[in-house]
């Protein structure tokens, strides 16, 4: 291997970049657009939920119960129903996504029952923010009941001394304002490295194959080593320019806490970049045609960075199955160091599985990739 | 001009067919995808991984850890003996949850006087925290009431905690809260989406860069001919994409499709236009497959993610919900999910539909003004 050789081809390559507005587009502008859009746009903290009320007594109690659903900002009142009829009919339309039924007489069973029922009708198409409204409604009724409750005891002589309450104290670490952005946005840097990065190398040897450059390239005494260090250098800096961009703006545009070391966070880039970089080039060498690189690389990125690396979808509720798949899916492990980092302010101690697992793959892919490329024309 | 057409098409197919591995490029991932879509895709709270610290290792503290076992939603995977273990567990992500019992916890109950719980949440998965908290504060009340229910002096008739208002959740429309019942028409339309629009835009620049668009300019194809050649093959693909995710989540996942074929299948072609024309306006935009394939996933990309298929476009900012209303898979997504669980029919969903059309409208009418003038020059 020839210093010399390796950096005239990563030379090559960069002007090959550098000259192609829609390469420059997908390594500079692309991550940007991306992180901007999916920062924004990949959100679970569903406030306001769209609720309608069908108000069967419309008793002065009734009101009162109401209005609380609309206090606290968790609901948003968009209907009032008159009928049985209606509340279908609105669920049907997606109008709302919860209705509140209170039966005609509502305060009368609860005067003299001391209990009453409310209805609420969900609908349970979107099963996450179902989960979500009716934890809020839980926590409204539970407000409701507290005061009903001091009436009561208040009225029959029961002081609340007498009856023990558990006193539910719950700390959320890590992430205390459950802001679901701390939690999706350093996988979605992640996401963003496995696209753009398997993108821009899977074309870059089925290229000199359409474009006829490949005997000119066997002709020159460049080893294979050198063809792959010298075409991975130039993708290797775009990608770690690219990954210190997005996670600039993970922390100072979207306010997710960093705790951890900028450091370890480096090194973890570093591998990430260079297995997706690896495969990238792999898929390259095999698959001559253009389209059908960037097909399959696509596939082998995008499917297991959003489904199976745990950046949205938790795989501790995954079945067994797909779990052990997460093991091979690399993505998994540089989500979970990002979050450590970001979250956890985990050290490199803390975090030797995944990065155990990152070096793994860098290894294996790295090894693969250059055995990969031959330099004959068949 | 059906006879040029025919020809058109017989080439398109001829093509695609003489491709050996593009059936298998597009069947092959298309079934994967589905199913581990099917299988991964979940928000569901199941299980997760509880350390508990019961300092008090009392009647009322075992029977509080049983009804969070109980419950289904919390496996104990640690038991801790002090606070130091419970943080352990947490920063080594052994669990997600801890429940502290502090000592004197049975005393304090039954003493009158309110008996902390201490419950540490790793909020790293928000959305998971938060409906792990709402199932905590549901299985805490209940064991607070039956406490309070055994203490309470005979005398009374009914125990305090009792007293209130008793909220009845009623889920429609997918009464078990199944999430694959939301992910798998969610994931229809998507996996469509993609295929579809990648198919169309790179045929036509394939043709472009191959040089072969030439040759048909000198034919006398006329430019809704050649349109129509390039789309209607990726348009019937398209509708056998549909069909066969449609059957393994009917057949595989066991969704229910509770609507009307007819309405699926009119939503299914506006939604296919409309896909088949973005296709094709991207086209008209590339002159390379490199250039098409980066402008397909920049726009690709994004539509996937905006539409709805797993984050609500209710949570997003105002400015991206706007954005939204020209994706049609967003309109799209509310029609296959309306006919899969709902059984509503074109009274409710002709908005979505028009939407739809609309989109198709004028992106292929865009398409075919930016061809003409392109064939001509």
């Amino acid at each position: 291997m020839k210093l010399r050789r390796l950096l005239a081809m990563a030379y090559k390559e960069t002007l090959q970049i550098w000259r192609d507005p829609r390469s420059l587009a997908i390594a500079l502008i692309m991550p940007l657009m991306q992180m901007g859009l999916l920062g924004y746009g990949v959100s679970l903290d569903i406030k306001q939920v769209p609720l309608c009320i069908y108000d069967q007594e419309n008793s002065q109690l009734s009101r009162a119960i109401v209005s609380r659903f609309d206090a606290g900002g968790w609901f948003a009142t968009t209907g009032v129903l008159h009928s049985q009829a209606g509340v279908r009919a609105a669920m049907d339309a997606g109008t709302c996504i919860g209705a509140v039924v209170i039966p005609v007489d509502f305060s009368r069973q609860l005067a003299s029952t001391g209990t009453a029922s409310i209805q609420a009708v969900f609908d349970a198409t979107d099963v996450n923010t179902t989960n979500i409204a009716q934890g809020y409604l839980q926590g409204v009724v539970a407000q409701i009941n507290a005061q009903i409750q001091a009436q009561w005891q208040a009225a029959h002589g029961v002081s609340a001394s007498q009856l023990g309450q558990v006193d539910l104290q719950p700390s959320t670490w890590f992430n205390q304002t459950l802001d679901s952005r701390n939690f999706i946005i350093p996988g979605v840097v992640a996401v963003i490295l496995a696209l753009v990065g398997a993108q821009l190398t899977s074309l870059t040897v089925s290229r000199e194959w359409e474009r006829g450059t490949m005997e000119q390239l066997i002709s020159t005494p460049v080893t294979a080593l050198e063809v792959m260090l010298g075409k991975l250098l130039p993708y290797f800096v775009v990608g770690m320019v690219d990954a210190a961009v997005c996670l600039a703006l993970a922390v100072y545009w979207f306010d997710v806490p960093f705790r951890g070391s900028v450091l370890t966070l480096f090194a973890a880039t570093a591998l990430f970049s260079l297995v997706i970089l690896g495969i990238g080039y792999l898929i390259s060498v095999r698959i001559r045609s253009q389209l059908a690189a960037s097909q399959v690389a696509l596939y082998v990125t995008l499917l297991p960075t959003t489904l199976l690396s745990g950046y949205t979808f938790p795989i501790d509720q995954m079945p067994k199955p797909i779990q052990a798949l997460t093991l091979v899916v690399y993505p998994r492990y540089y989500v979970t160091i990002l979050r450590g980092i970001f979250l956890k302010g985990s050290s490199l101690v803390d975090l030797w599985q995944p990065l155990l697992g990152l070096v793994i793959f860098a290894v294996v892919i790295v090894w693969l990739a250059a055995r990969a490329f031959h330099k004959r024309l068949d | 001009m059906f006879e040029r057409l025919r020809a058109m098409l017989m080439k398109e197919f001829l093509q695609i067919r003489r491709d050996r591995t593009a059936v298998m490029r597009m069947i092959v991932p298309l079934v994967i995808q589905m199913l581990v879509f099917g299988y991964a895709a979940t928000f569901t709270v199941h299980h997760v991984a509880t350390v508990v610290l019961d300092l008090d290792q009392s009647q009322a503290s075992r029977s509080l850890v049983s009804h969070f076992v109980a419950s289904g939603r919390f496996d104990v995977v640690a038991t801790a003996r002090d606070g130091a273990e419970v943080q352990r567990d947490i920063d080594e992500d052994v669990a997600a949850i801890a429940v502290v019992i502090h000592a004197g916890f049975e005393r304090d109950l039954s003493n009158g006087r309110s008996a902390p719980l201490q419950i540490i949440v790793d909020g790293t998965n928000s959305n998971t925290a938060l409906i792990a908290l709402s199932y905590i504060n549901q299985i805490v009340a209940q064991f607070s009431a039956e406490q309070a229910a055994r203490l309470l002096p005979p005398h009374s008739s009914l125990a305090a905690p009792q007293i209130g208002v008793n909220l009845q959740t009623v889920p429609w429309f997918n009464p078990g809260l199944d999430d694959t019942w939301f992910f798998i028409p969610g994931v229809i339309g998507s996996l469509t989406l993609l295929q579809v629009v990648s198919l169309t835009a790179f045929a036509i620049v394939r043709e472009r860069e191959v040089g072969t668009l030439e040759q048909i300019m000198v034919s006398p194809i006329r430019p809704v001919e050649f349109i129509l050649g390039k789309t209607v093959p990726f348009f019937l693909i398209g509708l056998g994409d549909i069909v066969l995710v449609s059957a393994i989540g009917i057949a595989w996942f066991r969704v229910p499709f509770i609507g009307d074929a007819l309405v699926m299948l009119a939503g299914s072609a506006l939604f296919l236009l409309a896909a088949v024309g973005m296709g094709l306006l991207l086209s008209t935009y590339s002159k390379t497959q490199q250039q098409a394939f980066a402008l397909n996933f920049f726009f690709v990309n994004p539509f996937f993610i905006l539409s709805g298929f797993a984050f609500p476009i209710a949570a997003m900012p105002k400015a991206l919900q706007w954005f939204t209303l020209i994706n049609p898979l967003r309109y799209f997504l509310v029609v296959i999910r309306a006919v899969f669980l709902k059984g509503v029919g074109f009274a409710v969903l002709w908005p979505d539909l028009a939407a739809m059309a609309a989109l198709a409208a004028v992106m292929l009418g865009i398409s075919v003004l930016r061809f003409r003038s392109s064939l001509q020059s």
